[in-house]
């Protein structure tokens, strides 16, 4: 939902003068050889001396890091590093308040709720990875045809992302669940189609721009062919945006997913999710057992804010132009 | 003999504007820009003064100054710009609002951006004429067509309902132009009021602007990058570069005997008519960097052709001769009369 | 007006696309209607019957064709859990959605707005930084949760809200039905006392949705205040004198508000599929818990019927948007 400053509604259109600098910054971006880059090592020590500026500036971005730290590390180790079995029930100890021994208190079938949160992290964050993941590579490949071809290829790409535009996204990822079955895999697609129209367009946006950079001219003239043209110059230099894109809609897709279970789509219990915990937890909050519902809530809201200020620090040092 | 920092009076009347010592300073992220440094002239009723200079010489700076809407990084950190009686620097913001747009007013470059766009030119006026030109709200709109009709644009009523999208850029100029001269202001600055019109447009602005200065007796201070149109137009040139004033001098004395050397090559830059292409040539080198601590006193020097050791002392505005001031320690003509105090 | 009805005829692609697209979501997709309706212990035989009864041994077009047609009859189909029709339920259930969205639009617009006007002129300011914490955490705020949250804080510990079981208490009457709006049918019907149960029921979950549309919204106030104050014609508003609530509230906001009307297309999507969520935890008798009632009983009907709602509810909304863009910028009504 960082997305605010660039709505899906609107396409980000206009020229990118700061990107092809910074994608040649860009240290994983290796440009093939002959391709005319001018002077490119000051170019990448002024990109760190920005991020450091950047980091430097908003050390909130840093803490946001820090935080990612610790949510890989969950969803890495996950039951290595779980005090006790997440579905291990003892019925004695149901619904205790947070002490010493279950930091995070017991549901109501006496589960440790912290072991339940540190292990839900792989699925809430793997889903989200997922659907990022998949939609990075239909979203981005589909923009990156329809800016460099042009013609029918751009008017199937635009059409299909504008028919999935008109729909209140959420509500479109719960009818496809509904439609296909309620599996994870299915959440993952659903969240993955979703996020479609923002990826296309984003790519279609900077490839357009780099399509007619001399470069790329300069290729054709040297008689590559479109395909190897496409990824070889074009794919390499909208990376830097794209990554960005995706840091910022992980907040979104973790969002998303964790919405979908809340309602009873997708994952089930007992498997320990974000979105089932709170779910579950909604009913002991009227009677005062707020342990429940909290944690993993917290947990969950941690979670997305921590890709979104990721994701906007990681903006800001890539496309400084965008900051708002 | 004047060793004030400001140009020499010549026999003018009391002026409309007189500015002296003004030194501004924007606070950035690479340290503090010192953007104007000491300057000083003045302009008197139904004069045209011409600022002069490259872009960064801190033509516009001064003006924004002046009408106190510096950005906020922008301080004003030392001078005074009296209009009348009223130091405007020392005047407190809401005075100031007060001010602008009934005793000094201002047109700028790129008339359509400087419209609202979404609001009729017509509401625009009135807006003006209600604020500061006694209008009511019964007669704001008659007010702001006849405003309209008196800067020369056909079919007021009509146009009057227009937005500036739907305008040309010479009717929004005129536009501005009806803005400004609303409240009858004593003094307008008109910061490029002609860069992006066209040629014959250009001249027909200009010659509105005087025409309105010529009616009500106010005084125009035109800043622009080109040297041609300030000598076509102004009783009177001040050249600027880099925050500072390098010369000030009525406008046939500046082009004949050009004194800094700065000048001098503003004017060997600027085609004429007369002139072949070939004879232009550029002034060298760049604006020195204004964040440095240890900016040298004359901030030519690094780019100036005569530059000796004397340079590194501090330059004042003398007067060359009655009327001329030039800030030069080696001024391309000999001194009129040798300043005084000035070191041998 | 002769630009309404083009932009309407503008929107029709659009609509097609929705209907087509979940179409395809009922009928293309593997979730098998006919072996739901004949049950886990049907014969292939049963099975096939019930297929050719629904129609869906027919070829996709025809099948389409039927869709619409029934469409246009305004047929959604029938609840299997319900045995209502659907577009029944839906037209009794939409005005309690709708009342909710909307006073979480108003409550939203009435604070996200002057709270990015003040961190845009008063650039660095508290307020500046209040908003700016606004707009990065109201986006990772999960609805479900804060819901749950305000509930515990203010139901449970305070005991200032009622709790979270819908529109109006069990013991209290709906008042007379005119617009379905409980907040202005009790006003209508000069009941103070069945407004102020309603209010105190909405106050919630209106403030949990409001709370998550806040956030886009100042966000984008804030910046595009900024862009305009820094504009050449503010400057020359500056210049002629205008008064400070003059530029900043006429000259300023009224073009910075063109951005803020785009971006509420965006908020509006965020907006109904979080009132999904919320009406779930505050169980408010909408068609978003409608639906996943549905969706949990796996009663394929209502939710598709849902989804065609809500879609062409959107389709609407951004063409009201569109109608009010061009309200306020002349540069959109002269290029029609």
């Amino acid at each position: 939902m960082s997305t605010a400053a660039a709505p899906i509604g609107t396409p980000k259109t206009g020229t990118n003068p700061i990107s092809p600098r910074l994608a040649g910054a860009n240290p994983g971006d290796t440009g093939p050889a002959g391709t005319p880059r001018a002077t490119p090592t000051p170019k990448t020590s002024t990109a760190w001396a920005h991020a450091r500026y950047v980091l430097g500036e908003n050390p909130v971005t840093l803490i946001a890091a820090l935080l990612f730290a610790a949510y890989a590390a969950m969803a890495l180790l996950g039951s290595a590093i779980a005090p006790f079995d997440p579905l291990a029930s003892d019925t004695a100890r149901a619904l205790q308040a947070p002490t010493w021994r279950h930091l995070f208190g017991t549901d109501q079938l006496g589960r440790d709720i912290l072991s339940r949160v540190i292990v839900a992290a792989r699925v809430d964050i793997g889903i989200a990875l997922a659907s990022v993941a998949l939609v990075f590579a239909a979203g981005g490949l589909a923009g990156l045809a329809a800016g460099f071809f042009g013609g029918w290829v751009d008017a199937v790409v635009g059409r299909i992302a504008d028919t999935i535009m008109a729909f209140p996204l959420f509500i479109l990822a719960m009818g496809i669940v509904a439609a296909l079955g309620n599996t994870i895999p299915n959440i993952v697609l659903a969240t993955a189609i979703v996020n479609f129209p923002l990826y296309a367009r984003v790519a279609r946006a900077e490839t357009l721009t780099r399509r007619d950079a001399g470069f790329v001219d300069a290729a054709r003239l040297s008689g590559h062919r479109d395909g190897a043209l496409l990824l070889t110059q074009v794919l390499p230099n909208i990376m830097p945006i794209m990554v960005v894109q995706m840091s910022l809609t992980m907040g979104y897709a973790i969002l998303n997913a964790a919405g979908l279970s809340f309602i009873g789509l997708g994952v089930r219990p007992p498997t320990a999710e974000w979105g089932i915990m709170v779910a579950e937890g909604a009913s002991f909050i009227v009677s005062g057992e707020w342990w429940i519902a909290l944690f993993p809530g917290a947990t969950l809201m941690l979670a997305v804010f921590c890709f979104n200020l990721l994701g906007d620090g990681l903006r800001d040092i890539v496309d400084p132009r965008r900051r708002t | 003999m004047m060793l004030a920092s400001h140009a020499v009076p010549a026999a003018t009347p009391a002026p409309v504007l007189r500015v002296e010592n003004l030194s501004v300073a924007f606070h950035t992220r690479g340290g503090l820009v010192r953007a104007l440094d000491r300057v000083g002239f003045s302009v008197g009723a139904g004069q045209t003064m011409a600022l002069v200079g490259e872009s960064g010489s801190g033509k516009s700076v001064t003006a924004y100054a002046i009408m106190g809407l510096l950005e906020a990084a922008g301080r004003i950190t030392g001078g005074r710009a009296l209009l009348g009686d009223t130091d405007l620097v020392a005047t407190p913001p809401k005075e100031l609002a007060r001010i602008r747009g009934r005793r000094v007013a201002m047109i700028f470059q790129n008339p359509r951006a400087a419209l609202n766009p979404i609001r009729t030119v017509g509401k625009q006026i009135a807006d003006v004429l209600l604020r500061h030109g006694g209008a009511t709200r019964a007669n704001a709109w008659d007010r702001a067509i006849e405003a309209l009709r008196n800067v020369g644009i056909p079919d007021p009523a009509r146009r009057a309902k227009a937005y500036p999208f739907e305008l040309s850029g010479g009717m929004c100029q005129r536009v501005m132009i009806a803005i400004a001269v609303a409240a009858r202001p004593e003094l307008l600055i008109a910061d490029e009021p002609t860069t992006g019109l066209d040629v014959t447009t250009q001249a027909v602005v200009m010659d509105l602007i005087q025409q309105m200065a010529a009616e009500t007796g106010m005084a125009t201070i035109l800043i622009t990058h080109d040297l041609a149109l300030a000598a076509e137009r102004a009783g009177r040139i001040a050249v600027m570069h880099a925050g500072h004033m390098v010369e000030d001098a009525d406008t046939a004395s500046l082009l004949s005997r050009p004194s800094h050397p700065y000048t001098a090559r503003l004017i060997a830059a600027t085609p004429t008519a007369a002139g072949s292409l070939d004879s232009l040539s550029s002034v060298p080198g760049g604006l020195p960097d204004l964040r440095r601590a240890d900016i040298p006193h004359c901030r030519y020097a690094a780019r100036c052709e005569r530059r000796t050791d004397a340079c590194d002392q501090i330059v004042e505005m003398r007067a060359h001769t009655p009327g001329h001031g030039v800030a030069c320690w080696n001024p391309l003509t000999p001194m009129g009369q040798p300043a005084e105090g000035a070191p041998a | 007006m002769r630009a309404v009805l083009f932009r309407l005829a503008g929107a029709i692609p659009t609509l097609c696309g929705v209907v087509l697209v979940t179409f395809l979501l009922t009928r293309v997709l593997p979730g098998d209607t006919a072996t739901y309706f004949a049950g886990p212990t049907a014969s292939a035989e049963s099975i096939a019957q019930i297929k050719a009864s629904l129609g869906l041994d027919l070829p996709l077009p025809v099948q389409f064709w039927r869709y619409i047609v029934a469409l246009g009859h305004g047929d959604l189909g029938m609840s299997l859990t319900t045995g209502q029709p659907v577009r029944t339920e839906i037209v009794n259930r939409l005005p309690a959605s709708a009342e909710l969205t909307l006073c979480a639009l108003i409550l939203a617009i009435g604070i996200a707005v002057p709270l990015g006007v003040l961190a845009a002129v008063r650039q660095g300011s508290i307020v500046d930084h209040i908003c700016r914490v606004v707009a990065t955490a109201g986006v990772s705020l999960p609805v479900f949760f804060t819901g749950l949250l305000l509930v515990y804080v203010f139901y449970f510990l305070l005991g200032w809200m009622p709790a979270p079981l819908g529109r109006l208490d069990a013991f209290a009457t709906p008042p007379p039905g005119k617009t379905g709006f409980f907040l202005i049918d009790t006003l209508l019907a000069g009941d103070t006392e069945t407004f102020r149960a309603a209010l105190s029921q909405i106050v919630l979950p209106a403030c949990t949705l409001a709370l998550f549309a806040l956030a886009p919204i100042a966000r984008i106030t804030r910046a595009s205040m900024l862009a305009v104050l820094g504009s050449e014609f503010v400057r020359t508003a500056r210049a002629s004198g205008l008064s400070g609530p003059t530029v900043v509230l006429t000259y300023a906001l009224r073009n910075a508000l063109l951005p803020v009307v785009t971006v509420l297309g965006m908020v509006f999507s965020f907006l109904l599929g979080a009132n999904v969520l919320v009406e779930k935890v505050f169980a408010w008798p909408g068609i978003g818990s409608y639906a996943v009632e549905a969706l949990i009983a796996s009663d394929y009907a209502p939710v598709q019927g849902f989804v065609l709602t809500m879609a062409i509810l959107y389709v609407l909304l951004n063409l009201g948007i569109d109608l009010l863009n061009r309200a306020i910028d002349p540069r959109a009504r002269r290029s029609a």
